[in-house]
């Protein structure tokens, strides 16, 4: 496959680690109420779509930059590649 | 353009010399071909030695020597002669070359003859005349589709110990010598805009076209000669014939440097994003490749637009004993005269169901060869000229031992005719190549007109397919359909082509009526003679309720052997679409997977074979160490020394002891660069390393290390390591050796998806830093040595868990940790890599007064376990900061990754594993890591285990074997007897509980 990196271009897949699904951005609050049921969910709850799926690719032989990859696991099309950062901020995450 | 590739190409294969002098021995070599008459070419068929010609495969030389007998069928060891002449072989299987360089299960029709090549037939014994397993067609009855499901099944205890090992025996065709194949292979990446699959009419008209547009275009095909159907037809194009006019194209190709020219290259598979793998074999047609070149490579072709030009294959017409030695198909039969200039014998019959297999007589008769009969299924069959017709006929059988003598004829008009014939020229018709349009999604779709299965349904991105892959089977149609999809294929890439004029052609009509196979007879009609499936076969599947095309693929093994049944699956499917009483599109096909023709291990592996594997990692102090002889070990890409043996020691215990006694009497010395590094920096380092670490990191002074263990999320322990402030912004992390990659990732993880904001950055520093342990009571008096003198490491000024920046012999900047992992008076002392070789002689230098011991691994595991330290063994991804005795450490007070899943119930159980020592109550017992823990008496059993020992040694401290590991409550078992028990081994020991740190456990050394 090729992912297009929003910054390097068109790069082999092999460059990069495969992590899983981008909901792992969405990190619960420790001293949320019910904080381990959130984590417990957040671990080990996933959905595996047959179609479109937000995943988390690292570009490890590359530039280190974390990216979510709209994939279509049928096709294996690739529909938007973002700065995992980019995604981070824009879903609330600070520090 | 490259010679090599021209050389590889066309070079006006005409052949010359007097007839005579071109056959000598050659009895069925005839006159013309695209051979090179000019050099005889020397070679040997089990052991026996024969004559061809360059441009000669090994089959097209076998068959002019007379040769039809080439191969024995898989399960009954069936005599079978060449059926094609490509790539989709079943029958016509060697071994090439011997030692290292024996190939099995080769095909003969691909294999391109040299001078000096060596053949041998497979899967017979004695030989191939006399095959002692062919006692297994007597059996056949037994041997039928499935047969391994039902025969074998009693008594049962026989399967493994009998029927299996002889049926494994029995199975599989060549063999392998267990030499070391001495040739290397490649691996390379190309990038194109156009990727033309096949050079035959289409190919080359779409190459050409987008060629002179100056698109950057690769054009393979696994023929070493291109021009595919052309090079085996008689058909002209334009003015020129067929092969002229494929020089002519060829040479404009080549002189373009936009285009490159891949003969010997087989397109294998399709893949994501118009990806596609590549072999070119460089060297299969010499008799060893050139020294340093390879003999295959492994291509990976990016493609921006692919068309697949890659033909069709004939399929047979299956009838009672048509596997006999010269069955032949009939464009098989029509190649190897027209272009190899052979017969496979000089009487041939046709035997037909569509207009193309008329053109195989017609051909052999120019030739001067005897065609007895031409037989038709058809009623009204197009008339013959020189030969005799039966129309409405069919072959019902066939005699001859070891090859074909006559066939039996079923006329129209009832009655039979024995035709003698020494081939049989058969023709089913054509199908479309369409194997890589399915290597995704693609699934074929049946078109009537034409009988085959063509393209259809989702292929691999940007792949169109045109000409005979498409069904476009006629010349004219392949021209056209080449130059008019390249055209297209550009135009997507905003590159202009032009389809100009093309060249006129023969324009022939499909004529076929569909015909599978001849019902009359009692004997076997063969389907798939690579792995011996027959017509009663599909039948049995059918009968016994396998009416999926999948089933009927795996219950008869239809379609599974190494041609992927690609002259038989049509027909399987056929037979069972009359069984069902169905159409054919309605019972589909199956799947086509690459690779579209076997591939060699050898190519796979590319260059990553031996010691070239996978990266080897050396330390900084390699090469010191080899000086002093020492043990290496491969800790993952690393080599790191184990011990270093002195003179006289003669085993490894020896040495070992003496390094960790030395070292904990005086100093020794240890590479440690092999651990992680990280370099953390940013007005939010500490904040984000109180994140990273299940333990407090804010509040650590600058100049002061502190040990830190990572939990992952779920709240079990994965590494541990320590980390220096250097400054308010700047952190040195370690991570374990095996970690380093993880730890890092995860660290990026954190920083660029879950606390986006924080300033922090991070580099890995790991090979940047040669990095030292020095321990003992001496070390600081070494240290003091080799650190520069304004530097004060008295225990005053930089105490235990100390760290600083400082130079090292004369200026060298270094950085100096004082951490122990032995548990003694110690350092570590880092140096930029450069100098880490110059570092360990000036340290073993400095140290040579007070008898400084280099130490390997092993010491440092016997000294760490002494002392209690957890390491890999103990963080086995299923203890938690509990298990490890570091409950206390994980703040409650901070969120880091794996805090709140650490709280879970479940990891905190009041019987929870503690981490412990263990020693033996008889002093010469052995501790064995992996042994259970039970009870001082009571059942031994898994309701009753206590625990596990995970890493244990021989402490020459103690004098006894010593071990740690997880007891259940074990902080609060010390002094008790248990029994650790190994059951695999019937060993069982008594061990007393005690501390886990066996030395020094109120750490009174490491911070003297």
């Amino acid at each position: 496959m090729i992912i297009n990196h929003p910054i390097l271009g068109p790069r082999d897949s092999q460059e990069f680690t495969y992590l899983g699904d981008a909901a792992l951005i969405d990190r619960p609050d420790w001293q949320a109420e019910g904080a381990a049921d959130q984590f417990h969910d957040y671990l080990y709850l996933r959905d595996n779509p047959a179609g479109e799926h937000r995943e988390l690719w690292f570009h490890e032989q590359g530039d280190r930059s974390w990216l979510v990859v709209t994939r279509n696991t049928v096709t294996h099309e690739i529909l938007n590649v973002e700065l995992a950062r980019d995604v981070a901020r824009a879903r609330g995450r600070s520090k | 353009m490259t010679d090599a590739v021209m050389n590889a190409g066309r070079v006006a294969f005409q052949a010359d010399g007097s007839t005579g002098a071109r056959k000598g021995v050659q009895v069925n070599r005839l006159d013309g071909g695209l051979i090179k008459g000019s050099k005889a070419l020397s070679f040997t068929f089990d052991g026996k030695s024969y004559k061809g010609f360059e441009g000669d495969t090994l089959a097209s030389a076998l068959l002019a020597n007379g040769v039809r007998l080439m191969g024995r069928s898989f399960k009954y060891h069936r005599p079978r002669g060449v059926l094609t002449s490509g790539s989709e072989e079943p029958n016509a299987l060697v071994e090439l070359r011997s030692g290292g360089r024996q190939e099995p299960n080769t095909r003969a029709t691909v294999a391109e003859l040299y001078d000096g090549l060596e053949a041998n037939s497979q899967n017979r014994w004695p030989s191939l005349q006399h095959d002692f397993m062919a006692i297994n067609d007597r059996f056949s009855n037994f041997l039928t589709a499935g047969f391994y499901y039902k025969t074998f099944m009693w008594p049962a205890a026989f399967w493994e110990k009998l029927y299996e090992p002889i049926i494994r025996k029995a199975a599989g065709l060549g063999s392998i010598s267990f030499e070391a194949d001495p040739d290397a292979y490649d691996k390379g990446f190309l990038h194109c805009d156009l990727l033309v699959i096949g050079a035959g009419p289409t190919g080359l008209m779409a190459a050409l076209t987008a060629g002179r547009a100056g698109a950057q275009v690769i054009i393979a095909d696994e023929d070493f000669l291109l021009g595919g159907r052309l090079n085996a037809e008689t058909f002209g194009i334009g003015d020129l014939a067929g092969a002229a006019w494929v020089a002519q194209v060829q040479a404009e190709l080549v002189s373009m440097p936009n285009v490159r020219v891949m003969p010997r290259t087989t397109i294998i598979g399709a893949f994501d994003h118009g990806i596609y793998g590549a072999v070119e074999r460089t060297a299969d047609h010499v008799l060893a490749p050139e020294a340093g070149k390879p003999r295959q490579i492994l291509w990976r072709i990016y493609s921006k637009r692919a068309m697949l030009a890659a033909g069709a294959t004939e399929r047979p017409i299956a009838f009672e004993n048509n596997d006999r030695p010269g069955v032949m198909l009939a464009g098989a039969v029509r190649a190897y005269a027209n272009r190899w200039a052979v017969t496979p014998d000089q009487t041939v019959a046709v035997f037909t169901n569509n207009d193309d297999g008329h053109r195989t007589a017609a051909d052999l008769i120019a030739k001067g060869v005897k065609v007895t009969a031409v037989i038709d299924t058809r009623a009204d069959a197009p008339k013959v000229e020189g030969a005799e017709l039966f129309a409405g006929a069919q072959v019902i059988d066939t005699k001859g031992r070891l090859g074909l003598e006559w066939a039996r004829v079923r006329l129209a008009n009832g009655t039979t005719r024995d035709v003698p014939c020494g081939a049989l020229a058969v023709s089913g018709g054509w199908n479309p190549n369409v194997h890589l349009t399915c290597h995704q999604r693609g699934r074929p779709a049946w078109r009537a007109d034409i009988a085959a299965f063509v393209p259809a349904g989702e292929l691999p991105q940007n792949m169109s397919v045109a000409g005979a892959a498409n069904g476009d089977f006629s010349t004219a149609a392949a021209l056209r359909a080449g130059a008019e999809g390249a055209v297209a294929a550009l135009s997507e890439l905003g590159i202009e082509a032009k389809a100009g004029d093309l060249p006129e052609a023969e324009d022939a009509p499909v004529n076929v009526t569909p015909f599978w196979y001849v019902k009359e007879g009692k004997g076997r009609a063969w389907l798939d003679q690579q792995n011996d499936v027959t017509v009663k076969d599909v039948k049995l599947a059918h009968q016994e309720n396998f009416r999926s095309v999948e089933h009927l693929k795996r219950y008869t093994t239809l379609g599974m052997a190494t041609d992927q049944g690609k002259t038989s699956n049509m027909g399987g499917l056929a037979i069972m679409a009359e069984l069902a009483g169905k159409q054919i599109p309605e019972v589909g096909t199956t799947m086509f997977r690459p690779p579209y023709t076997p591939v060699s291990f050898g190519v796979m592996a590319g260059r990553s074979v031996g010691e070239e594997f996978r990266p080897t990692r050396k330390t900084p102090s390699h090469k010191w160490a080899e000086e002093q002889g020492a043990v290496f070990v491969e800790v993952g890409q690393w080599l790191r020394a184990q011990w270093f043996p002195k003179a006289g020691e003669t085993h490894w215990r020896q040495s070992v002891d003496r390094e960790v006694l030395q070292t904990r009497n005086s100093v020794g010395v240890c590479d440690v660069t092999t651990l992680g590094k990280i370099d953390v920096q940013g007005k939010d380092a500490a904040e984000f390393l109180n994140k990273m670490y299940a333990n407090a990191f804010a509040k650590l002074p600058v100049g002061k290390v502190r040990y830190g263990l990572m939990l992952r999320e779920d709240g079990i322990a994965y590494d541990d390591g320590t980390a220096a402030r250097f400054a308010e912004d700047h952190f040195v992390v370690t991570t374990t050796t095996a970690n380093a990659v993880l730890v890092y990732r995860n660290m990026e993880f954190a920083r660029q998806c879950l606390f986006p904001d924080m300033d922090v950055q991070l580099i890995s520093t790991t090979e940047a830093w040669a990095q030292f342990a020095v321990a003992g009571p001496n070390a600081r008096k070494l240290l003091q040595k080799v650190v520069d003198p304004e530097f004060d490491i008295s225990n005053e000024a930089f105490p235990f868990m100390a760290c600083g920046e400082v130079t090292v012999a004369g200026g060298c900047r270094a950085r100096l940790f004082r951490i122990s992992f032995s548990g003694e008076l110690a350092y570590e002392i880092a140096v930029p890599t450069r100098y880490g070789d110059a570092m360990i002689r000036k340290l073993m230098e400095a140290g040579e007064e007070f008898g400084a011991v280099p130490y390997g691994t092993e010491a440092l595991g016997v000294m760490r376990i002494e002392k209690g330290h957890a390491a890999g063994n103990e963080l086995n991804g299923t203890t938690s900061a509990l298990n490890l005795g570091m409950g206390r450490m994980v703040s409650k007070k901070k969120d880091c990754i794996g805090n709140t899943l650490s709280e879970r119930e479940g990891l905190n159980q009041e019987d929870a594993l503690k981490l412990v020592g263990f020693k033996p109550v008889n002093a010469a017992d052995p501790v064995q890591a992996g042994a259970h823990l039970m009870n001082a008496t009571g059942e031994v059993s898994a309701a009753t285990d206590q625990g596990y020992i995970t890493s244990a040694a021989y402490s020459p401290v103690l004098g006894c074997s010593i071990g740690i590991g997880f007891l259940k409550r074990g902080d609060s078992r010390k002094g008790e007897v248990i029994r650790a028990v190994n059951p695999l081994e019937g060993k069982e020991i008594q061990v007393e509980v005690v501390s886990a740190h066996f030395v020094d456990p109120e750490g009174e050394l490491l911070r003297g």
